[in-house]
């Protein structure tokens, strides 16, 4: 006993855990005199651990022993059978099971497949969890154990500095300046070699205006999604129609979308048009950017009766007789606006390109 | 005799034989001994992070699956597979394989699911574990570094939700990638060359989801692997945290040891949590990216929603007012970058930094292993809610589209609400928490002065009414109980005292000798007894030791 408490009081002590176990009080006779238990105790104590009581679990043979033995058993053989009925799903779909690919009806066993898989992959594996769950409850004895808790040493942290502070003195850095900065300087400028090839990352947004122009410019028909020509009778007063510059790619363009509208008589009447940007429309059609000057999301919902657009994602709202202007929520600016008029044939064309920065706010917008 | 044929202490088995073998050679029966033994507090708050380690997991296990099939390329192609509606659609081939995977992948779509539900729930499962840490106070010294990766680790799982919610490219994930655009380019000064950096040029450019996917693949997640295997070396090296109770100091775990028992409880929970995200992902349809169809710059669908982790910053947005700064030199600071980049990153640098905040104004150095209540903290507690209440406003007005079309309310003024909320709500709901902390702990102390309240009304001989109480240990002479508070729980029912016998199991017919319940639930009364037996006397007033006397004529 007494070598017992030698061991639990003084574990750290001489040897240190990390160099194996007290074999010096242990001879390998006397562990083997010990019973099972006793060595746990034993191995616990070492590591700082004492149990403090055991609550034993349901006495061997008997009948909430037998209970608890059924209801892991279920829990353990539900599981088993889910993963069963897993695999079947999986593999006799197609095969002797119907076929489990999306079908444009929308009834019959593909409806079931994913819902299946989910349920039976579920049942497995949280039957596996309740089953163990139930045995650590029911089945294992259950113990209360109090483990210690060591702060730091001073004694290790005297000695460490120590190290330390020797090794750093035999190499002489602090007295040898000149290797000290020029190691620095070496450092330093390695970090800054290894980090190089980021540069390959950086490209210049400057070159070629990308933000400030878009597909649109003089004489470029505005067309539909379908690559159709619009003339002014086309539309009905109060409509919206997303437009797009007749150029390769136009409908795919990220800045390129303009909303064509055309104003009601009543609109008309009050109209006021940006200062300088009169003459933009043609008849009753004005044509604005569709990509929202706050987020760049597509406005698109367009309310007549109040004039407005409204953006879905963060919900600006634009008042289409003001020249698009922000009248409600986060956006800041107009949507720009498309000068149109018509070309020879009848069909809108653009002016020019728009004559600002279409979509989100930047830095240098106002430089472009 | 056989054990003459080994010497003494050599095992005879062959599973121990090759066990010695092994440690002869790796020298492992010493660390695997101090891990088999170390000790875990028993508490379900726990496992909250375990919630998010097993979610990991799956995250994992799913992911490498869906890269099998999933092509990160911005080309486009005519789509081809079996889903009829997109058939002959232009479309980019990530989402084409997207699309592969959930209809001509057998079980492809579970999968992709279970990575979806799993995903949420790793961000839920961070969260709710960071705001148990928070309100117990486990972030003290000597954990803030833990705490700090904690933090770190939650904005990884952000970062890994919105680079994998991109790669779909459907119109829903392209229509945030377009705000993740202008957020990037909202960055005063440096907006335009970084989001040139990120995106190789302007929207969109055709290299993104590339750089997404190897981002959300590979990057993030070797960095959370390894912050994670910090995070538990540190939380091992610390040894966990306790609540207060009988037996345990700052010095001493008291729980379970981690074999068999504990372990047993972490394997369950693992496949519990992993059973949950599987019924999940077979029987709730996420994110059905087939109905929005191939992003296009010049499409949007009304009522669209990130996923829940990203909702804040889309509810920030919504409420920011247009505020562009103008500065001279024509130079503008967007009014997008401040509900953005600064609130979010403001609300992570706060978190992190909380626990170096709290040292300074509390100047509690010290080291602390025991929690704390929440109630008994009430500073930290009401200014934890306050954040949350913060947090709450801008979320929910993420929403507030879907909130003003369900209720019929006027969408403008849901802006308002939000706009108005997140300023006056949050000090509201410290001043309330503040007063809940105080009540609860007052009633603390009620309790343990004055006993538990029992429901049972006595009429004593005068006439008077007095409902009787159940001291929680011993009292002085005035009836007032002599324990203090230490910490932990005060219970308030009598049941949890004992009040109500347990009950004699078995289902069908009893499975238990009723004496023998009755032996155990009287071993759990005689403490309480025990202090109880001479001070069987009094009015039965609280203020007299709550116990009535006998009637006496």
């Amino acid at each position: 006993m007494s070598a017992r408490d030698k061991a639990g009081s003084a574990p750290e002590s001489d040897a240190g855990p990390l160099h194996g176990g007290p074999d010096d009080d242990y001879t390998p006779e006397q562990l083997a005199g010990m019973d099972k238990e006793a060595l746990n105790r034993l191995g616990a104590r070492y590591d700082g651990v004492e149990v403090l009581h055991v609550d034993p679990p349901p006495a061997p043979g008997s009948g909430l022993e037998k209970q608890a033995e059924r209801q892991v058993s279920l829990a353990f053989g539900l599981a088993g059978l889910f993963a069963l009925a897993f695999a079947v799903v999986y593999f006799g779909s197609d095969w002797f099971l119907p076929d489990w690919q999306w079908t444009s009806d929308a009834s019959g066993w593909s409806v079931f497949y994913t819902p299946l898989l989910g349920l039976t992959m579920g049942g497995a594996l949280a039957f596996i969890g309740v089953g163990l769950v139930l045995f650590v409850k029911k089945l294992l004895p259950h113990e209360t154990a109090v483990q210690d808790k060591h702060d730091g040493s001073q004694f290790d942290r005297t000695t460490t500095a120590a190290t330390l502070m020797g090794g750093l003195d035999k190499t002489g850095f602090p007295r040898r300046k000149m290797i000290g900065r020029s190691l620095g300087f070496a450092g330093g400028a390695l970090g800054l070699m290894l980090i190089a090839p980021l540069g390959g990352l950086i490209k210049n947004p400057n070159k070629g205006n990308p933000l400030g122009t878009t597909p649109w410019a003089e004489g470029i028909r505005l067309v539909r999604d379908d690559g159709s020509p619009i003339r002014p009778g086309d539309q009905e007063p109060g409509s919206l129609e997303t437009v797009f510059p007749a150029v390769e790619g136009g409908n795919l363009a990220a800045d390129a979308a303009t909303m064509l509208i055309r104003l009601r008589p009543e609109q008309m009447a009050v109209l006021e048009p940006r200062e300088g940007q009169a003459d933009f429309g043609y008849g009753d059609y004005v044509a604005y950017s569709k990509i929202c000057t706050h987020a760049g999301c597509p406005v698109s919902l367009y309310e007549q009766e109040t004039s407005r657009i409204l953006c879905p994602c963060h919900q600006s709202q634009f008042d289409v007789i003001q020249g698009a202007k922000p009248v409600f929520g986060p956006a800041s600016r107009s949507l720009p606006e498309l000068p149109i008029t018509l070309d020879d044939e009848g069909y809108f064309v653009a002016r020019s390109d728009y004559i600002e920065a279409v979509g989100p706010t930047y830095w240098n917008r106002e430089r472009i | 005799m056989a054990t003459t044929a080994v010497s003494p202490g050599q095992p005879a088995t062959k599973i121990g034989k090759a066990a010695t073998e092994i440690d002869e050679r790796l020298i492992v029966a010493g660390p695997l001994r101090r891990t088999l033994n170390k000790v875990f507090p028993d508490h379900w708050s726990f496992l909250l992070g375990e919630i998010a380690l097993y979610s990991f997991v799956i995250l994992l296990l799913s992911g490498t699956y869906l890269t099998f099939f999933y092509d990160p390329s911005l080309s486009e192609v005519a789509y081809d597979g079996s889903y009829a509606p997109l058939r002959g659609v232009e479309m980019s081939r990530a989402y084409e394989s997207s699309l592969h995977i959930s209809f001509d992948v057998r079980g492809g779509l579970f999968i992709r699911q279970i990575h979806h539900w799993a995903a949420l729930l790793f961000v839920a499962s961070i969260v709710v574990h960071l705001m148990r840490i928070f309100f117990t106070g486990a972030f003290r010294k000597p954990r803030e570094t833990n705490w700090g990766i904690g933090v770190v680790l939650l904005v990884l799982a952000l970062l890994m939700g919105v680079t994998g919610y991109t790669l779909p490219d459907d119109l829903l994930s392209g229509t945030g990638l377009r705000i993740i655009s202008a957020i990037i380019l909202s960055i005063p000064v440096i907006g335009t060359w970084a989001h040139w950096a990120v995106f190789d040029g302007d929207f969109v450019g055709d290299v993104i989801i590339g750089r997404f996917y190897i981002a959300h693949v590979l990057i993030i997640p070797a960095i959370v692997l390894a912050l994670i295997a910090v995070h538990l070396l540190l939380l091992i090296k610390q040894k966990h945290t306790q609540f207060p109770g009988p037996g345990r100091t700052e010095h001493n775990v008291v729980g379970n040891r981690l074999f068999p028992a504990f372990a047993g409880k972490a394997t369950a929970l693992f496949f519990i949590v992993f059973g949950l995200v599987a019924a999940l992902a077979g029987l709730v349809q996420i994110n059905p990216f087939w109905l929005w169809g191939p992003y296009n710059p010049a499409q949007v669908s009304a009522g669209s929603q990130p996923d829940w982790y990203i909702g804040f910053l889309d509810g920030s947005t919504r409420l920011f007012p247009a505020w562009d700064i103008n500065l001279p030199g024509d130079y503008t600071i967007p009014a997008l970058f401040w509900p953005t980049v600064v609130v979010a990153g403001a609300m992570f640098t706060v978190l992190a930094l909380y626990p170096q905040l709290e040292r300074k104004l509390t100047k509690d150095t010290a080291s602390h292993h025991l929690l704390q209540r929440p109630r008994d903290v009430p500073v930290r507690t009401s200014v934890g809610v306050m954040a949350l209440t913060f947090y709450a406003v801008l979320w929910m007005s993420g929403g507030n589209d879907l909130i003003a079309d369900k209720f019929d309310i006027s969408l403008n003024a849901m802006t308002w609400v939000g706009r108005i909320g997140v300023v006056i709500l949050p000090p509201i709901a410290y001043m309330v928490s503040y007063r809940i902390c105080l009540g609860l702990q007052r009633h603390d102390r009620e309790v343990l002065e004055h006993g538990i309240e029992t429901g049972v009304i006595r009429r004593l001989p005068s006439g008077e009414f007095i409902e009787v109480h159940q001291p929680l240990g011993p009292v002085d002479e005035h009836g007032h109980g002599q324990l203090t508070y230490g910490g932990a729980p005060v219970p308030k029912r009598m049941n949890q005292v004992g009040g109500a016998r347990r009950a004699v199991k078995g289902f069908f017919k009893p499975i238990e000798q009723p004496s023998q319940v009755q032996l155990e639930a009287q071993q759990e009364q005689r403490g309480l007894e025990a202090a109880e037996d001479d001070r069987r006397v009094g009015s039965g007033r609280p203020s007299d030791g709550g116990r009535p006397q006998d009637p006496r004529d």
